[in-house]
């Protein structure tokens, strides 16, 4: 390993600000929904093993942590959505100004929010008939 | 004056033109799985329930495996694009980085093929 720094310098950073925790964040919220890719494509396995195979995945996929782990990853799809778009804004050179970025981080917590209720209610607490 | 360093020089590769490859791929995948991943999410959502029985009648629907397989396609493919740039930003010994991203592209790969193997199979009626 060279002895040289190497990026990402993270010392020299304000933590602190949300510019920097938002784009943070979607990194870590894309490595969260890799592992859901994971579960997801387990989940697939699961159906196409059949019924018992199904049952028996079953019981793993409704453990009270596995619960934890979806709710985990609501949070991290909504959030890396959102965030997601205002990069794909950003690529096309518009809204780069610090006071529009700004504002735009803001955006992107609050829709993200909106979007975590909104399936968490569906998913939690709206009627749902069981399997 | 050239500004080629004398190692350039002899090697005389030049650039290997792949310079916005992994970016252009990684805004691509995004947009795709934009309508890809809010499709699966409200499927997942609105499905009258997660037993077998439904996700089998769910499945075998030929919209919903085409999307199915486009969704663990191109998720798999921004996945491996998204943890390489972690992986290159954060492991800093070359053995390690090397071995690591050898890794996460196989395990993208056989996720990659599991997950369309389990879709067809599903959608070509053969999981009873």
């Amino acid at each position: 390993m060279p002895t040289r720094p190497l990026s990402p310098h993270l010392s020299v950073y304000r933590m602190s600000r949300y510019t920097l925790v938002t784009s943070i964040a979607n990194r870590f919220s894309g490595v969260a929904l890799s592992v859901g890719l994971l579960l997801l494509v387990y989940w697939l396995m699961a159906v196409a093993g059949g019924p018992h195979s199904y049952a028996r995945a079953m019981r793993v996929l409704t453990a009270p942590l596995a619960q934890l782990i979806y709710a985990a990853l609501i949070v991290a799809f909504c959030y890396h959505l959102v965030a997601g778009l205002r990069h794909l804004v950003w690529d096309t050179g518009h809204a780069l100004e610090r006071a529009q970025s700004q504002k735009s981080a803001w955006l992107v917590i609050a829709a993200s929010l909106v979007l975590v209720l909104l399936m968490v209610y569906r998913a939690w607490f709206a009627i749902r008939h069981a399997p | 004056m050239s500004l080629r360093t004398p190692l350039g020089t002899v090697l005389g590769a030049g650039a290997a033109r792949a310079g916005v490859r992994h970016w252009w791929q990684q805004r691509l995948t995004s947009i795709a799985l934009v309508p890809l991943t809010v499709w699966f999410a409200v499927s997942l959502l609105t499905l009258p329930s997660l037993g077998h029985a439904t996700l089998l009648a769910w499945m075998s629907q030929s919209s919903t495996a085409l999307l199915l397989v486009l969704l663990v396609l191109v998720g798999a493919w921004h996945s491996q694009l998204g943890v390489r740039v972690v992986v290159e930003d954060y492991v800093h010994a070359a053995g390690a980085r090397t071995l690591t991203l050898v890794l996460i592209g196989f395990a993208h790969v056989l996720l990659a093929t599991a997950g369309v193997f389990a879709v067809l199979k599903v959608a070509f009626g053969a999981a009873g």
